[in-house]
């Protein structure tokens, strides 16, 4: 197990590298200009400033310039809009406080998802499994930039017990609709998965054969149907958190949370190329890191895969 | 592929084309039990009916401007049956029933096609990489890995910026990341299903590789394919909203579901309320029966639920 | 204006009138609030704070509060003294000496001196600087600022020169009689040699920052808020009033909205389209329209690679007289927005608009004209490409203004949007029919605007091209009197319709009531948080 998780972790350089080279290319291609204004700027100081970033370099030169800078001081450049900060800093900001709320929603999605989705197939075709199904579902076709709106005007400015944004730190007041808007969809996918795949445990043989020996429900289905049925569950939960984290602009949007998500898009947007890569690699990094816990709590989960 | 299946009826008598009609005889009779699946089932129709014939009811086009209403929306131009706006108008006075039909179409279309794409790309990757295994598999989900951490967004905004923003750019660039989850959870499925005794049997009666992924992985698969599958034509749905919501999305005039129930939150404080109203009702009558549908046809096709 | 302003100014010069203009300006028979606070919505987080790397609006509304110039505007934007006490200009402007007042401070007690200005110019110009806004200083005009740019002169050979420690003098390579008034921007505010020097990149941290207006930098927190508190070192400390400033970054416009009316912060700028008529009804004493600098047009592409159709004046003409302009000031913006028939801004200081032909017509007697040009011109079957960068407001106007052109001209229009970034390219490469644009006035005065029609100028993407104008503008430059010219210029791109002007645009807002001082008069929607006040509520 552990040269498994150790070779993966190896495998993760050539990964990332090849993430750096992509997002290079993507940028080369890609129309604009971090320094383009509607004004125009004067050729001398588009010299200046494309010396002073090293844009002036070839291609391979910025790469290779990059991934030393990286590998051996960790650092991830300058970024061509926030002139004054760096890429570091700026993940430094923003990251966080998106790792904060996308914590809080995974918790809260994960809890109430496999909690209403095993209740749901325990209680096969009941009041409960329909109105499981009913909530799971609305909460799922919400989109989040409508119910973000909503929140705010139900929480702020009718009711008035929540500021509509900000973060200040991450006070308990401030995070607690953010939190329902990002988990809510994550909470519906894990409840119908988790539904699902436990009405297929409950269905499966040995189940079955635990039944009829009469081993107490509560037993039965903590030791034989649930444990197997978060299978499907477990390798939706890897992209989910990631999702959670880089998905996150609507969020950073509304409630102005000032976390990764605003940073990635305007920085897309800016063409502020630094940034795109430093949040790219981190992206990257994170997704790699999920996955391959995903895999190591599969193979706990189902002692039968060996890797 | 016709000699391979002579090989396997050899191999494996127990399944003959008979016994397999009627699983799927079996399959419908339980589908049509299932009330919620056929109500959903019907809606779906409507929608579609909707979407092909709807703009046959209606004089306005989708980018006509009501100029008579156009200055006094939030007063004139909700919906009425006298000047012909079933839906009421935009917040430029464009009929806003002749737009639900035309953003109902395109966000269909990007429903079906992104699922579509994922399901049979997703479904095949996942399979052949959890089922082979080794090196194959690594280097296979490292690819996954690869094209998972590249973040789409950027992606999307490069495709709909370098090849200028079309609806076929949109269906290239979902479909370019939709079948990634897919994938994965295959393969998930793929592993565990590999482990069964009825996999290892076919091994060891010496069943090629290609026959045990198409004959016994994958049908195993439909379960868990099926149930994610309906849940992907919704969200690549909500996932052409997103891209509308960036301001990404299809350009003016046409529309999409997104995109209305976009503009129309905007429009949440403004008295218009039908802008958000009828959009989203569609949006999300269609989900929900899409759904149910997916619960239905689960229901219908896992053998062991009988 | 600003020809205005300096025969203001150098009256004032001369008279040696250097004692302390009020900050907040506060009657006698009110009563202020207990708590004086400020705060306000931004649209976006600014980049940065420091002031010679700064190159849009939202950062140089916070250094404003932050630094103070030699010059700073009052509540109408006329120019008055900031760190100087006045100035002497030489025979022909080119040559200015500043006097800066004794009591100016640093916010840590140092004195702000003559050489902390000639410091700052020459970082905003050196190359090793990088600055986006480098050229400002070039526009001032300052001897070698070009060169320096360039990187083929040294730094300290820039046009500026310390004294003493109290006197500043600036040599400029062409007369500028409107220099003064460009100190009064962001770009040429004093920094702080030491602190600089000591942090780096890092100075601008609220921990490290000292600055010299009236406000000290307090917190960052990059995309959700900055806030400053009242800086006691400040020369007029005394007279500020706020004692605290706060700015929500909030991109989504109607989340603003909804948040300004839970009552989270007291300025809202803009507000969104369509939603002025409800506010003003619900909150009659605090929502706003002033006139606001700014033009709003659409570029029509005569490169040669354009349509044919576009060089034929009479189809430029038909289509503009299709644009019914009212319905898109009075039924779509509904903000207080006024029909555009000149370039120019009709509330710009010593703007005299021409009188335009058709501004005057009905709107059908337009269409009949239009339609007329347009068989004149053969008809043509244009498929035109109408680019215009991401925005609710931007996308109303180009699909109503479509639909006009359809209706009336049978011209097909392909609407096309994309932010903001491909949008500038593909306006710079010309990949385009019609372009949506706008403009903002640097400075309150005509020239401001119609220089930018020039043939050889950046921001000219449709490249319209009439020898004629471009004279009138040469002329206009050295002109003491160029209201005429200005005139004229605007007579000749109504003749040829070498753009087709919109709308000019007005700054509609909303703000608490109990907040006072706020400059109704400043068409540049330029502030500075240390005149207002809070009122008590009643």
């Amino acid at each position: 197990m552990l040269t498994y998780i150790a070779r993966r972790l190896l495998v993760a350089i050539p990964t990332l590298l090849a993430l750096i080279v992509v997002s290079f290319l993507l940028m080369e291609f890609a129309p604009g200009s971090p320094f383009a204004t509607e004004r125009g700027v004067p050729a001398e100081v588009l010299a200046n400033l494309e010396r002073e970033y090293g844009l002036d370099r070839s291609l391979i030169e910025r790469m290779g310039i990059y991934v030393w800078n990286v590998v051996t001081q960790f650092d991830f450049g300058p970024s061509f809009v926030f002139t004054d900060r760096s890429v570091n800093e700026l993940i430094a900001q923003g990251f966080p406080v998106t790792l904060t709320y996308g914590v809080w929603s995974f918790i809260v999605a994960v809890l109430v998802g496999v909690t209403l989705g095993a209740f749901a197939a325990i209680k096969h075709n009941s009041a409960l499994d329909y109105a499981a199904v009913g909530i799971t579902v609305g909460a799922q076709v919400l989109p989040n930039f409508v119910m973000a709106p909503i929140l705010v005007l139900i929480f702020t400015l009718w009711l008035g017990w929540l500021p509509g944004g900000g973060w200040q730190g991450g006070q308990i007041e401030y995070v607690i609709l953010p939190v329902i808007a990002l988990s809510t969809s994550y909470m519906a996918s894990i409840a119908r998965i988790t539904r699902s795949s436990m009405l297929e445990t409950l269905n499966a043989g040995y189940v079955r054969t635990a039944r009829a020996k009469g081993l107490p429900m509560r037993r039965v289905i903590f030791r034989h149907a649930l444990k197997p049925a978060m299978l499907p569950v477990v390798s939706y939960l890897g992209p989910a958190f990631v999702g959670m984290i880089t998905g996150s602009v609507v969020i950073d949007v509304f409630f102005s949370t000032g976390g990764i998500g605003q940073f990635f898009v305007n920085s897309a947007l800016a063409r502020d190329y630094s940034v795109i890569l430093g949040i790219t690699i981190l992206f990257g990094a994170l997704t790699i890191f999920f996955n391959l816990l995903v895999d190591v709590a599969y193979a706990w989960i189902d002692p039968k895969i060996r890797y | 592929m016709s000699d391979i299946t002579t090989a396997e009826t050899h191999l494996d008598p127990g399944l003959t084309e008979g016994k397999g009609r009627s699983l799927w005889a079996d399959a419908r009779r339980r589908f049509f039990r299932n009330k919620a699946a056929v109500a959903s089932l019907a809606v779906l129709a409507l929608v579609m009916l909707f979407a092909v014939f709807g703009q046959l009811l209606t004089p306005w086009s989708n980018e006509e401007i009501d100029w008579n209403l156009l200055g006094m929306i939030p007063q004139e131009g909700g919906p009425s049956l006298e000047n012909r706006h079933f839906f009421g108008v935009d917040e430029t006075g464009r009929d806003l029933y002749a737009r639900v039909v035309q953003g109902t179409r395109i966000s269909l279309a990007v429903g079906i096609v992104g699922a579509l794409i994922s399901v049979i790309v997703g479904t095949t990757y996942g399979a052949v990489a959890g089922y082979v295994g080794g090196k194959t598999d690594n280097a296979m989900m490292r690819f996954v890995d690869l094209m998972m951490s590249i973040p789409y967004m950027f992606v999307l905004i490069l495709l709909l910026v370098i090849f200028s923003r079309s609806i076929v750019m949109l269906f290239v660039g979902i479909g370019m990341i939709s079948w990634l989850d897919m994938a994965r959870i295959a393969r998930g499925q793929t592993l565990s299903i590999k482990n069964t005794e009825y996999v290892e049997a076919a091994q060891a009666i010496g069943v090629s590789t290609p026959t045990i992924i198409r004959r016994h992985i994958v049908p195993n698969l439909i379960g868990v394919v099926i149930v994610y599958a309906t849940l992907l034509v919704p969200q690549m749905i909500i996932f052409e909203s997103f891209i509308s919501f960036l301001g990404l999305g299809v350009q003016e005039p046409s529309t999409s579901w997104g995109a209305l129930i976009n503009q129309g939150a905007a429009n949440l404080r403004n008295g218009t309320p039908w802008m958000l109203g009828f959009p989203l009702a569609f949006f999300v009558v269609s989900l929900f029966a899409l759904f149910f549908l997916g619960d239905g046809l689960r229901d219908a096709l896992d053998p062991k639920d009988r | 204006m600003l020809r205005r302003t300096l025969l203001s100014m150098t009256s004032v010069a001369a008279l040696g009138l250097g004692g302390p203009l009020l900050a907040a300006d506060v009657p006698d028979d009110v009563t202020l609030a207990d708590e004086q606070t400020f705060s306000y919505r931004m649209l976006d987080q600014f980049p940065t704070l420091d002031p010679q790397l700064n190159e849009e609006t939202a950062g140089s509304h916070v250094i404003q509060q932050l630094f103070e110039g030699l010059m700073i505007q009052d509540d109408e934007g006329n120019l008055i003294p900031g760190v100087a006490t006045g100035y002497e200009a030489n025979e022909d402007n080119t040559e200015f000496t500043f006097t800066l007042r004794e009591d100016a401070r640093w916010s840590n007690g140092d004195s702000v001196t003559a050489q902390d200005f000639v410091y700052a110019w020459q970082r905003a110009a050196t190359p090793a600087t990088a600055s986006p806004y480098a050229w400002y200083v070039e526009l001032t005009g300052m001897e070698n600022a070009a060169e320096i740019i360039a990187g083929n002169a040294e730094p300290d050979t820039l046009g500026v020169e310390a004294v003493d420690e109290r006197t500043l003098r600036v040599t400029l390579t062409e007369p500028k009689p409107y220099f003064p008034a460009m100190t009064s921007y962001a770009t040429l505010s004093p920094v702080h040699q030491a602190t600089v020097e000591e942090f780096g990149d890092d100075w601008t941290d609220p921990e490290n920052m000292v600055s010299n207006g009236a406000y000290v930098l307090e917190d960052v927190s990059l995309n959700e808020f900055w806030r400053a508190s009242k800086n006691p070192e400040y020369w007029d400390a005394e007279n500020v009033v706020i004692e605290e400033i706060t700015g929500y970054i909030i991109n989504d416009s109607s989340q603003a909205l909804t948040r300004w009316e839970a009552g989270e912060f007291d300025l809202l700028e803009p507000i969104p389209a369509g939603s002025f008529p409800r506010l003003k009804e619900e909150y009659p004493d605090a929502a706003y329209s002033t006139p606001r600098l700014c033009s709003y047009y659409y570029q029509l592409n005569q490169r040669d690679d354009a349509p044919e159709a576009l060089k034929d004046v009479k189809v430029r003409k038909a289509l503009s007289y299709a644009v019914d302009r009212e319905i898109i000031t009075d039924r779509v913006l509904q903000g207080g927005q006024t029909p555009g028939y000149t370039f120019t801004h009709e509330a710009t200081a010593g703007f005299e608009a021409p009188t335009i032909d058709y501004s005057g017509w009905t709107q059908a007697e337009r269409d009949e004209a239009a339609q007329q040009l347009w068989e004149e011109a053969g008809s043509p079957e244009l498929d035109l490409t109408l680019i215009y960068n991401t925005d609710e407001s931007h996308r109303q106007i180009a699909t109503i203004i479509s639909q006009m052109w359809k209706q009336k001209l049978g011209v097909e229009v392909t609407l096309e949007n994309m932010e903001w970034s491909t949008y500038l390219d593909v306006r710079k490469a010309g990949n385009f029919d019609v372009a949506r644009s706008a403009w903002c006035g640097d400075y309150n005065e005509p020239s401001t605007f119609l220089n930018i029609l020039k043939t050889d100028q950046e921001q000219n993407d449709g490249k319209w091209s009439n020898t004629e104008f471009d004279a009138l503008m040469d002329q206009a430059a050295t002109s003491d009197n160029p209201q005429a010219q200005y005139t004229e210029a605007e007579m000749i791109l109504s003749n040829d319709m070498g753009i087709i002007p919109i709308y000019h645009y007005a700054n509609v807002f909303m703000l608490d009531p109990t907040l006072q001082g706020f400059p109704m008069q400043n068409v540049e929607n330029s502030w500075y948080v240390k005149d207002f006040y809070r009122v008590a509520e009643e």
